[in-house]
């Protein structure tokens, strides 16, 4: 069976889980809105607010990012089945793909609620003419983000501690995400005089960001979930 | 028998397990030292031995999930030192977990795994009947399973990925009366299909009963091994 139909298999088993469960809709959205909310409390100026929206968004999806990536590979270890899929023989770089895949979606379902969030909360407007750019920054960002959360997820999945070894791993690890990310959507937003066109570079640091960690993070996966 | 998925013969090899002096070690300490054995196509082998004595690593190791340090070991003519990966294709190992996911059904589970191998949906129900967690089982969430339904999910799972060498650690764990019975006949069934068993466990009477021969592992060295 080819790798590409083991990535979905697993992709869609991982979205499936998540539809039972509801961890996303139940745990996490809330703990990224109450993020904001405490942001806006924090930062009481609106124009100060203003400044920072982009940053404040991406602050919240990197918090987020680490319970989300937590549970993806919660599921994977309570009952011993990632070793379940290593016995099985299944590609480890189709186990990465299905399971940053899967990530994917659900970061890109935060990231859009978390834009509405700071649309309403901090007052942010989306210029037409910024929306292309908008749309191609939250893809990048968010394979991006997926890639590396997904390699040191299954890193730190076989470690006691991982808890605690898995933010200090990624933070450091996504840290131009979320400078780029954040400078892609001041351009998209034309916060503070930025205009589109600066955008666009940013753009492109992300997606050599993305597949970088993508090329890397699937080669790696294999030898980091073994033994 | 007419439940039961056949045994797909991807390997020609009459000699399933081959290791001459193996050794595999859990840290800094030996858990096979030495260890020699020889398993014929549908042999149903019992290793018994004290807690300890290395018959999970054994298991592992023919798993592939434990490297070989020294010593040569051949898993239905697959190189163990050379060939993991496709050794792994080629095995079921349902150890001390059950690599189920809590937050899916029972038929979930099992159609997950039977999807990894191609499985069609006839063969998918046929495993599920054949371990009894068709029907009412069949849409109840994991979590809500007791112990020996979940054995029993487990072991669906592995029957409908059509492993040629099943290893089974401590298979009658938490089953009921009437579910070891029904595991000794799934198992004698794949056995004549032509897969091939080893089973550890404690329980000498029963798994004794079932099997058609027995080794002893005694601080990692294997006694009547070899045929």
């Amino acid at each position: 069976m080819s790798s590409w139909r083991i990535a979905r298999i697993v992709a869609a088993k991982d979205l499936r889980i998540e539809v039972h469960s509801r961890v996303l809709t139940n745990q996490v959205l809330p703990f990224a809105g109450v993020t904001m909310v405490i942001f806006a409390f924090a930062l009481d100026a609106d124009s100060v607010l203003e400044r920072v929206a982009p940053g404040l968004i991406w602050l919240a999806t990197m918090f987020s990012l680490l319970v989300l990536v937590q549970r993806s590979f919660a599921i994977e270890t309570d009952d011993g089945a990632l070793d379940a899929m290593r016995v099985a023989g299944l590609d480890p770089r189709a186990i990465y793909l299905g399971k940053a895949m899967a990530l994917a979606v659900e970061l890109l379902v935060l990231e859009v609620v978390l834009l509405f969030t700071a649309i309403i909360l901090y007052r942010q407007t989306i210029p037409l003419n910024g929306v292309v750019l908008l749309v191609t920054t939250l893809l990048t960002a968010t394979c991006g983000l997926a890639a590396v959360g997904t390699l040191y997820g299954g890193l730190a999945s076989g470690f006691k501690g991982r808890e605690t070894l898995l933010p200090l791993l990624t933070l450091p690890a996504v840290a131009p995400v979320l400078i780029g990310a954040t400078r892609a959507v001041e351009s998209a937003l034309g916060t503070a005089g930025a205009v589109v066109s600066d955008g666009w570079s940013w753009v492109g640091l992300l997606a050599v960001f993305a597949v970088t960690f993508g090329v890397g993070g699937s080669l790696a996966f294999g030898p980091l979930i073994d033994e | 028998m007419d439940n039961l998925p056949p045994t797909p013969d991807r390997s020609n090899a009459d000699t399933v397990v081959e290791l001459h002096d193996a050794v595999a070690v859990l840290g800094q300490f030996p858990a096979l030292a030495g260890a020699s054995v020889t398993v014929r196509r549908g042999e149903i082998v019992l290793l018994r031995g004290p807690n300890g004595a290395g018959k999970t690593t054994l298991l592992r190791l023919c798993a592939g999930l434990v490297p070989l340090v020294r010593g040569s070991g051949h898993i239905l003519g697959l190189n163990l030192a050379t060939q993991r990966d496709s050794v792994r294709q080629n095995v079921g190992l349902l150890g001390h977990q059950n690599g189920l996911y809590f937050d899916l059904t029972v038929g979930e589970n099992i159609e997950f795994w039977g999807s990894t191998v191609g499985a069609t949906e006839a063969e998918i129900n046929a495993a599920m009947e054949r371990l009894g967690v068709a029907e009412r089982l069949s849409d109840l969430s994991v979590r809500k399973l007791s112990a020996g339904q979940k054995r029993r999910t487990a072991l669906a799972c592995l029957v409908v990925r059509r492993a040629q060498l099943w290893l089974l650690d401590e298979p009658h764990a938490g089953l009921d009366a009437v579910a070891r019975d029904e595991l000794d006949v799934t198992l004698r069934e794949a056995a004549a299909s032509g897969a091939t068993i080893i089973v550890a466990s404690h329980e000498l009477e029963r798994a004794g009963s079932l099997s058609t021969r027995a080794v002893d592992v005694v601080a990692g060295q294997i006694h009547g091994g070899q045929l």
